[in-house]
């Protein structure tokens, strides 16, 4: 697997953020660090600073087909549909048994069985009254097979279960089958509907790792000295892989090329990351990459904004970093909020379009940069400008040690 | 309930599951499944409302008897006599 051989390319995507449903307007607002983050108040819990998406979301599927299925598959469906168009694809373009589709989830389930118990509630907890969709909705295969249900797709479709390093993880996963000749297509990305959950929410908050802020568009502050949390939003993106030579045969528009990637465990805590680990990550993607860490432009932080979870991330860059003095660093969750098992997707999105305007979005919030948190070329409050960004790579951590990179290059002969 | 307010009742059900659901042209003696779009699911879906709203347990060997829209009615009448 060190080889490039043979090339793997994003030609589509399709996405959903809390500030955007299409790639140009992810784009602007990223750039204008125009936040996406509002005031949610939640069954049971509360008030909270969270993520929601807005997007048409009868436009690939019916308001009945929403209605049974889950938030997840409805942000999935709408995401998929979209990759596809953007690639220029039909689903008759490649075997419908030849097309894989790879959804990287935190969790699944959890919002459907909340919302069951609360219906029951209404019944006295009769268990007459619970809804015969439990089963189909909350199976983890569940948003990807609402997928497939959808487009018409035969292949292999399955979940990748990798905490916050889902997105991540599902692209690496959809390299790896088209690589082996599974299938000859990917629909690959992460989705998250977590928003809908109180116990995520009440979890974190006992946890200590909540966002707080009278403006929830300041809640999520990475690196800042006054962080105090993760702001869960909910969202989805999907990209369509392909092999290099068959997007070119049909001169498809190439976003990047895959050229490296890592997966790897701290094997030590259930909640608190691991610089050392972290940082062992990102040096097997360069390897496999045959990259140096002076030739990343662009290094996209998972940094969420928790206490020890951003300073961990920091020892780990510097670490690797340290002899790049070119190399530019932003993070996405400060203008997003923690998309959970779509945020690596959705954070490598809204940074693709640098391989073309050569600007770097800016880390929002910081208005006292944590002194552990002190990085060169840490891109603050606002965009830069670089000479060119070539090679962007992307970090995403997850609970109970797991740590994902890929290495995504601007695609060039 | 009347057999014309039974009636209703379903079509509100339907509606319901399916705000698309069109009954202009629905022939009360053929199957609902064969005029809408409606699958198994949705069929336990009606099922379910029906226990929510009027504390009905219909046993799973009556299913057949909501196949129609006149079906329906013939079947829930005594049921929803008192409702």
């Amino acid at each position: 697997m060190d080889t490039l051989s043979p090339r793997i390319v994003i030609t589509g995507l399709g996405l959903v953020a809390p500030n955007a449903d299409n790639l140009t307007d992810f784009r602007h607002n990223l750039l204008h660090g125009i936040s996406g983050i509002q005031e949610i108040d939640l069954r049971y819990f509360g008030k909270a600073p969270a993520g929601i998406c807005t997007f048409p979301e009868t436009k690939h599927r019916k308001k009945k087909e929403n209605n049974r299925g889950t938030r997840a598959g409805c942000l999935g469906v709408y995401c998929a549909h979209e990759a596809l168009a953007d690639a220029g694809l039909t689903i008759s373009t490649y075997e419908p048994s030849l097309i894989g589709v790879y959804i990287g989830l935190t969790e699944h389930g959890t919002v459907e069985t909340e919302n069951e118990i609360y219906n029951i509630s209404q019944y006295n907890y009769d268990v007459n009254y619970w809804t015969h969709h439990h089963n189909p909705r909350t199976v983890l295969n569940n948003p990807a097979g609402e997928i497939t249900m959808s487009l018409g797709i035969t292949g292999p479709h399955y979940t990748i279960g990798a905490a916050c390093a889902a997105g991540n993880a599902s692209l690496i996963q959809a390299v790896q089958m088209l690589r082996l000749g599974e299938v000859e297509m990917a629909l690959a990305g992460g989705i998250s509907e977590s928003t809908g959950s109180f116990g995520i929410f009440a979890s974190f908050k006992a946890q200590g790792a909540l966002a707080e802020a009278e403006d929830p568009r300041m809640a999520c502050r990475p690196f800042d000295l006054s962080r105090n949390g993760i702001v869960v939003s909910e969202g989805a993106c999907i990209y369509v892989l392909e092999h290099l030579d068959k997007a070119l045969a049909r001169n498809a528009r190439i976003y990047g090329e895959m050229i490296g990637y890592a997966m790897n465990s701290d094997a030590r805590d259930f909640v608190l990351p691991y610089g050392v680990r972290q940082a062992e990550c990102m040096r097997l993607a360069l390897r496999r990459a045959n990259l140096q860490p002076e030739d990343i432009d662009l290094v996209n932080t998972h940094a969420t904004g928790t206490k020890q979870g951003d300073i961990e991330e920091c020892k780990a860059i510097r670490e690797v970093f340290s002899g790049s003095p070119k190399t530019y660093i932003n993070n996405t969750k400060s203008i997003i909020g923690h998309a959970m098992g779509a945020a690596g997707v959705l954070e490598l999105a809204g940074n693709l379009p640098s391989f073309n305007d050569n600007l770097v979005h800016p880390t929002i919030n910081v208005t006292d940069l944590d002194p552990e948190c002190r990085l060169d070329n840490l891109v603050l409050n606002e965009p830069v400008e670089a000479d060119a960004i070539n090679v962007i790579l992307n970090n995403s951590f997850g609970m109970v040690g797991i740590n994902s990179t890929v290495i995504v290059k601007k695609y060039d002969e | 309930m009347t057999r014309e307010e039974i009636k209703s009742l379903i079509l509100e059900i339907i509606e319901d599951i399916d705000e698309e659901a069109d009954f202009e042209t629905l022939q009360p003696d053929k199957p609902l499944r064969d005029q809408l779009d409606l699958d198994s699911m949705d069929f336990l879906d009606i099922v379910m409302e029906l226990r929510k709203r009027h504390q009905l347990q219909i046993p799973e060997e009556d299913y057949p008897h909501l196949a129609s829209l006149n079906s329906c009615v013939n079947y829930l009448e005594p049921l929803l006599k008192n409702a």
